[in-house]
């Protein structure tokens, strides 16, 4: 039985399709099958981060609607193995996606992988209610910044109350933070709320700390999930939540700036 | 930071304005999450009866529902101005 993951935010842009790519991919080069499925219908966009966006034939939409199957589907990822991708569709709008077909499609895949990762859409329509509904575990993905953290609060009560587990009164989903874009070098000049800031008032565990990192743009410019760069910053990050989700034990990086010495940091210069 | 900005340091940075309106807000959110459908017209009507007498703002009037085991308590609460 596959493990089914949401990464969602409320607000949108916050990094929910870079951190599905990379987690995703971690999740495969560590072993484990899995599949991430776009939810974002009507504007996919994980086929590009994933760099596959000329293999799409059919799509998510296809799938529920028995015009192809699963098997057509899904993208094999060219770089890792064990790691497919299922599209959103482009062309249908949102309302193709029916609560039954996406239980069926996901209880299909459910034999096959040990992850599913929902890479849900921005907002809390319907697309959003569709990805999170039949999750185990919920990562919310979070910028340092107020609006994402107050939409982000917003997602962790419907989380609560209008997913399968929650309606079944089964076991909560398990809800873990991941903080993106995170500047220390901005925190600690008081201009951007700290881990400790978010942390206090989601009131979640955290699974990891991502950096604003210019190396998150130059991966999705050549389609290669920056987790595939174990010399970046973010890429290191991603493998370190992946290993969190997975049980272990990882120090967060990131959260200190660099030292510097006294007199630099009261003449200022030595920044950037 | 340059030599001028390490003593400016004094003044409440905006992180941590950032953080208490933050609290503020998810604080209140988090309470009207579980309410009835039925609650803002209700606080709306109230509002309404209660405005024939006293000149009041929209956010004085405050209406949750509690749950309490087998029962519930709809509360009300009215913050009226001084010179009422
Ligand atoms: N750690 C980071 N450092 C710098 N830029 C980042 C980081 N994470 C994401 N970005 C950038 O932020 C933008 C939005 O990222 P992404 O598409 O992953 O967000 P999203 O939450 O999926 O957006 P949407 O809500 O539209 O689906 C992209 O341009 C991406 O390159
Ligand atoms: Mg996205």
């Amino acid at each position: 039985m596959a493990k089914i993951i949401v990464i969602t935010s409320g607000k949108g842009g916050v990094g929910k399709t870079t951190s599905c790519a990379s987690i995703g991919t971690g999740l495969a080069m560590l072993g484990h099958k899995t599949v991430l499925i776009d939810f974002d219908v009507g504007l996919r966009n994980l086929d590009l981060i994933m760099g596959c966006e000329r293999r799409v034939v059919y799509d998510f939409i296809n799938v529920i609607h028995g015009e192809a199957s699963l098997k057509q589907a899904l993208i094999r990822d060219k770089r890792v193995e064990n790691l497919f991708i299922l599209p959103a569709s482009q062309t249908r709008d949102k309302d193709a996606l029916t609560q039954e077909g996406v239980e069926r499609v996901l209880k299909e895949l459910s034999t096959d992988f040990d992850f599913i990762l929902c890479d849900s859409p921005a907002g809390i329509e319907h697309g959003a209610h569709m990805a999170m509904f039949y999750a185990d575990e919920a990562i919310v993905v979070t910028n340092p910044e107020v609006s994402s953290v107050r939409d982000s609060d917003r997602i962790l009560g419907l989380l609560n109350s209008k997913t399968q587990r929650a309606i079944e009164g089964q076991e909560p989903i398990k809800e873990h933070l991941l903080l993106a874009r995170y500047d220390v070098e901005r925190v600690e000049e008081g201009e951007m709320l700290t881990l400790e800031d978010v942390c206090e008032i989601l009131a979640i565990p955290v699974i990891g700390v991502v950096p604003e990192s210019e190396a998150v743009l130059k991966a999705s410019n050549q389609g290669v999930p920056v987790v595939h760069d174990q010399t970046t910053d973010a890429g290191q990050a991603y493998l370190d939540t992946v290993k969190r989700l997975l049980g272990e034990q990882v120090d967060l990086k990131f959260i200190h700036p660099e030292k510097r010495s006294f007199l630099s940091r009261v003449f200022g210069g030595g920044r950037r | 930071m340059n030599f001028l900005e390490y003593f400016k340091r004094e003044q409440p940075c905006s992180a941590n304005v950032a953080k208490e309106r933050l609290k503020i807000i998810v604080a209140h959110e988090r309470l009207s999450r579980d309410q009835p459908d039925y609650l803002p017209r209700l606080q709306r009507e109230i509002m309404e009866v209660v405005a024939r007498y006293v000149k009041i703002a929209e956010d004085h009037v405050q209406v949750t529902v509690d749950h309490n085991g087998n029962y519930s308590v709809l509360e009300l609460n009215i913050t009226l101005p001084k010179s009422a």
